[in-house]
């Protein structure tokens, strides 16, 4: 694959010239961060929502994608009299730090040399670096305090690092079929996907960008391991089932069944969006996340601070970041006597629930948003 | 008998019942309510008496639906849950019509009066006439509205008296600040001054307890 770059987008985005200290050691000396809002902030600034994307989202919540024209990834959860009603809310969204739509991550200019990329000599970042980030962009629209901060899968563990890092800056916090730490299943699935784009050809060590080349095939490869994680054996099963795509030819290279098609396609459609060194870069973020070794091993002690009130949410079928570990944190919660909500939907479609029509999770959504809105004195 | 739900602690059919319960907790306090239901008595408490009131609910549908109103209520279980919380962190613990169900109430009601400065505990009580008739007389596990399921069907498998409850509570060293015989309706019954009558003709017992 040569085609070389994702075209160039002009993404909403603020830039900080004073940089970033990350939990590495390392310092960003630029420091850009991409996002979109919905809605209108109150004069009070007290009615904003920070949606925190999940490994491949973006920013782009809640719009027509500007790269691949489909509907936004959380568009039936956010919009006018939708659970996240941006009616009511003012609902901001920002590219992760490392991500690849605009805001600083490997595909950025280097802080030495801004005539080349960063590419693999980006610094490892963290979920709280991400945090850290938003947090940035935050103070840069004027809210002082975030009516809520909602997120789904690695969105869902930068929420819990929201109110464990900025406990007076969240009213409320979702954090949505996520964990306090990475297992080591998580990280065993994530190292597959490395490994795959080490061993594309095109990736060039690392140097794909300077050659104009995309180590599309290892990062296809990675994105269909992971997606195998985000579905249960009877949404696979129902969805595709054993059914052949009906070829006369039956051949060892070709696909044979349906699901293959299926992966092959979500492999193909996901590299012409996301760049393999960002996505090296966010599995690693996720993958040293572990909230309670932050604070002395013991997950409660990062939420002593917190006067936020939590909805926990998790999937009855998701086996990625299953319910135990959500009620591990509510449990968690719990020992700081927190204000928790905890609710298991019930949902045969594995991880990827979340972003898809559920409505026991909107209405869970949409109810305890509507409760901290009248505990925060919002006007309904 | 297809209208029979699935195994779970009993229902609750009684809005006078929480009206009773909630005249025992003073404006303004933290509440955790275990086996909360749909959050009635959470909502009730919030809106009329300012209290922080949560709640525990084994069934998740019931918590789906409390929490879609707005209600912090948390999916587990009296047996399992309390021991997660720190000592003192609520003015009051409820526990309506439960404790008959709970795996070891001895245990739970403990963690009540750890985890809060004082507990409300109602249960249906199986010293009521009619059951003590129904036995003597049929010879069979009786059955009333209350006790609404035959025995191999039954969530509640730790059955008690109004007298049961009493020494239990003596042998823990609880004060009983206040207590009640209450009728299948939630309404008071008038035996509250002897304990023999309010264990023969109380449906229900109701009690407010705290550590002595």
């Amino acid at each position: 694959m040569d085609q070389a770059e994702t075209p160039e987008i002009a993404h909403t985005h603020v830039v900080f010239d004073d940089g970033l200290l990350l939990d590495s050691g390392a310092a960003l000396g630029r420091l850009v961060v991409a996002y979109r809002t919905y809605g209108t902030l109150n004069a009070a600034g007290s009615n904003a929502i920070l949606v925190c994307h999940a490994l491949t989202g973006d920013q782009y919540v809640a719009e027509r994608h500007p790269l691949t024209g489909r509907d936004g990834w959380w568009a039936a959860v956010v919009g006018p009299g939708l659970p996240i009603d941006t009616d009511r809310f003012f609902v901001i969204c920002a590219n992760v730090l490392g991500g690849c739509m605009g805001s600083t991550g490997p595909a950025s200019p280097r802080d030495d040399d801004p005539a080349t990329r960063w590419g693999t000599d980006f610094p490892a970042v963290t979920i709280r670096d991400m945090v850290r980030a938003q947090k940035r962009l935050i103070d840069q629209l004027g809210i002082a305090r975030l009516f809520a901060v909602i997120g789904g899968s690695m969105g869902g563990m930068q929420v819990l690092e929201w109110a464990a890092t900025y406990p007076d800056a969240v009213f409320a916090a979702v954090p949505i079929a996520t964990a306090a730490y990475h297992s080591a299943q998580n990280i065993a699935f994530n190292e597959v996907g490395r490994q795959a784009i080490f061993a594309d050809p095109d990736w060039l060590g690392g140097r794909y960008w300077q050659h104009g080349r995309v180590p599309a095939r290892g990062l296809a490869v990675a994105r269909m391991v992971a997606h195998i994680t985000y579905l249960s054996e009877q949404a696979l099963t129902r969805k595709f089932g054993r059914r052949l795509r009906g070829n006369e030819a039956v051949g060892l290279v070709e696909d044979i069944f349906e699901v293959e098609s299926y992966l092959r396609h979500q492999g193909s459609s996901f590299v012409r969006r996301f760049d393999a060194a960002s996505y090296l870069t966010i599995t690693r973020a996720t993958d040293y996340f572990d909230l309670a070794a932050d604070f002395g091993g013991d997950l409660s002690a990062a939420f002593r601070a917190t006067r936020a009130r939590f909805c926990v949410i998790s999937f009855s079928s998701d086996w990625l970041y299953p319910t135990a570990e959500s009620r591990a944190v509510a449990r968690a919660l719990n020992r700081v006597a927190a204000n928790v909500s905890f609710v298991e939907i019930a949902s045969d479609k594995g991880h990827d629930a979340f972003l898809l029509d559920e409505p026991d999770f909107h209405r869970a959504l949409a109810g305890f948003l509507a409760g901290c809105a009248e505990h925060a004195g919002l006007a309904g | 008998m297809n209208s029979v739900a699935p195994v779970q602690y009993v229902a609750k059919n009684m809005r006078l019942d929480l009206r009773l319960i909630a005249d025992m907790i003073a404006p303004g306090t933290r509440v955790l309510d275990i086996g909360c239901g749909d959050g009635t008595l959470l909502d009730h408490l919030f809106r009329t008496r300012g209290c922080d009131a949560r709640g525990i609910e084994i069934d998740m549908a019931e918590v789906t639906r409390a929490v879609a109103h707005g209600l912090p209520v948390m999916q587990g279980d009296a047996d399992s849950d309390l021991a997660q919380y720190p000592d003192g962190a609520f003015d009051y613990v409820v526990l309506s019509r439960t404790l008959q169900a709970v795996e070891r109430p001895r245990e739970v009601l403990r963690q009540m009066l750890r985890i809060g400065e004082r507990a409300i505990v109602s249960f249906p009580n199986f010293g009521h006439w009619k059951l003590r008739w129904q036995l003597l007389w049929l010879g069979r596990m009786p059955m009333t509205p209350v006790w609404d399921r035959p025995w191999h069907e039954t969530p509640n498998i730790h059955p008690c008296t109004i007298h049961d409850f009493f020494a239990l509570c003596a042998e823990e060293g609880y004060e009983v600040e206040r207590w009640l015989a209450v009728d299948e309706a939630g309404q008071r019954a008038p035996w509250r001054r002897f304990s023999g009558l309010a264990n023969l003709f109380g449906e229900q017992g109701l009690f407010l307890l705290r550590k002595a």
